[in-house]
């Protein structure tokens, strides 16, 4: 299964240096709507409350684009039927995809925070706020994969994505954003609050667990 | 097969329903602080609880439904799950009537369990598009299923989260004790609580009930339309399951 995992992580990563599609254009729709948060609020600067706020509102539906192209070459040149006379345990896809949007939301995040911290952000950026990253990123990665892959079989994909992913990432945006809250606060950052950070881990565990149950029935011809 | 005992279930929700609100009107007494519009509780909080109730056993009939395969499973999940829609429908609206009545405005995001509600309203709303979309009997059937379970593990995480992020919490009403209401409406509350769930009951029996007969319908049809000249049409696509 281990060497399934990493060959299709790595066909992903290829296939995303060849022609680069879904993270470029979630670092670009990221940066827009920074540029239309500045503008709808007419603030200068952020902090506190109001940027940990606009920072997961953006990355959310940035993380959105990207579960919405994640199986689309599958579907669309054939990779589901080829992985299915494959030999090999059907969830090391979920396994697979979960680590790749895992790694393309890391990758966007880099870029997505520079941004954040030059256009907006009125504090400076805290090395804390990578645990909280880490932890999110991992819930939306389960959750957006158990959600494309439930979409990208019926007809209306791309309406679906969205309606699913947005409610089902609630209490990931509710933790995420009140740990984040104190640590983008101007004059001194607070602490970081242990009771979010096991909101997050609990959500990653619980679907994460529940994924590994029933993503078989996804695949299934 | 779906028929028997209906008659006696029926009978029973209604004279449980009746008393419940009888009870409501002329036993229970008026609330000391909110008066008489805290009545709106007796049949809020029934239709909430129901409504979660409902959407959890959705879930759980998805999970037999992957286990065993049988269509029936997936009947019993999309009717608990659609009634379920129609009682938070019911939830919400009232729920905003008595926030109203009582706190001045129609909605408020200090309470924790109307958010949470209404987020898993929004979610489970999704469920209909998604079974329309899939072409497929069978697969709409298991990726329904797939939804149901996902969406059931939701509901509980979902409440535990909102609940934390509200820092002022009104009191509770209902706590896991029993809380301190006196005994008149306590009563009053059990008695609405279980008609509601028997109307939920009946209502999912008799559903069950109408689309099984549907579907045994528009088989013979199509037995004599075959018989006559060969000839079947399409079935309509529908986010119902069929057997």
């Amino acid at each position: 299964m281990r060497r399934a995992i990493g060959a299709l992580i790595r066909k992903d990563l290829i296939l995303q240096r060849r022609t680069p599609e879904a993270a470029p254009a979630m670092v670009l729709f990221s940066i827009g709507t920074f540029v239309l948060f500045h503008f709808a609020l007419d603030e200068r600067e952020v902090s506190g409350n109001l940027a940990s706020g606009i920072l997961w509102v953006t990355l959310l539906f940035a993380a959105v684009l990207g579960i919405n192209r994640l199986f689309v070459a599958e579907r669309e040149e054939g990779g589901f039927d080829g992985f299915l006379l494959a030999p090999v345990d059907r969830t090391s896809m979920l396994v697979a995809k979960a680590t790749v949007l895992f790694l393309f939301l890391c990758a966007v995040e880099v870029f997505v925070l520079a941004a954040f911290a030059i256009l907006l952000l009125g504090p400076s950026l805290q090395p804390a706020l990578v645990v909280v990253l880490l932890l999110a990123n991992a819930g939306i990665a389960v959750i957006g994969t158990l959600v494309a892959a439930l979409a990208i079989q019926t007809r209306a994909r791309d309406l679906l994505v969205p309606l699913l992913a947005i409610p089902l990432s609630v209490p990931l945006v509710i933790a995420a954003a009140r740990a984040c809250a104190p640590l983008l606060t101007e004059g001194g950052a607070g602490a970081l609050e242990a009771r979010w950070l096991a909101v997050l881990g609990l959500y990653d565990l619980v679907f994460g667990l529940l994924a590994y149950a029933i993503f078989d029935f996804l695949l299934e011809e | 097969m779906f028929g028997r005992g209906l008659k006696t279930l029926s009978l029973i929700t209604v004279a449980l329903i009746v008393g419940a609100f009888a009870l409501v009107f002329f036993y229970a007494p008026n609330d000391a602080d909110q008066g008489f519009i805290q009545k709106i509780f007796y049949l809020h909080v029934p239709l909430a609880i129901v409504a979660l109730f409902g959407f959890v056993a959705g879930g759980i009939y998805g999970i037999r439904y992957l286990r065993s395969g049988d269509r029936l499973h997936d009947l019993r999940s999309y009717v608990a799950i659609h009634l379920s829609l129609i009682l938070a429908v019911g939830a919400l609206v009232t729920g905003s009537i008595w926030a109203r009545g009582s706190w001045g405005v129609w909605w408020t995001w200090d309470e924790p369990t109307l958010v949470s509600f209404l987020i898993v309203f929004l979610l489970y709303a999704c469920y209909q598009p998604l079974r329309f979309s899939i072409e497929d009997p069978e697969r709409q059937a298991r990726y329904a299923a797939v939804f149901a379970i996902v969406a059931g593990a939701f509901v509980p995480l979902n409440f535990t989260a909102v609940r934390m992020a509200e820092s002022l919490v009104h009191p509770r009403v209902l706590s896991t004790t029993g809380g301190s209401m006196p005994g008149e409406m306590r009563l009053t509350f059990i008695v609405s609580l279980l008609g509601m769930a028997c109307l939920f009951v009946t209502l999912w029996k008799y559903e069950l009930a109408s689309k099984h007969a549907t579907f045994r319908l528009r088989s013979l049809k199509r037995k004599l339309a075959n018989a006559d000249d060969g000839f079947t049409p399409n079935p309509r696509r529908s986010a119902a399951p069929t057997l």
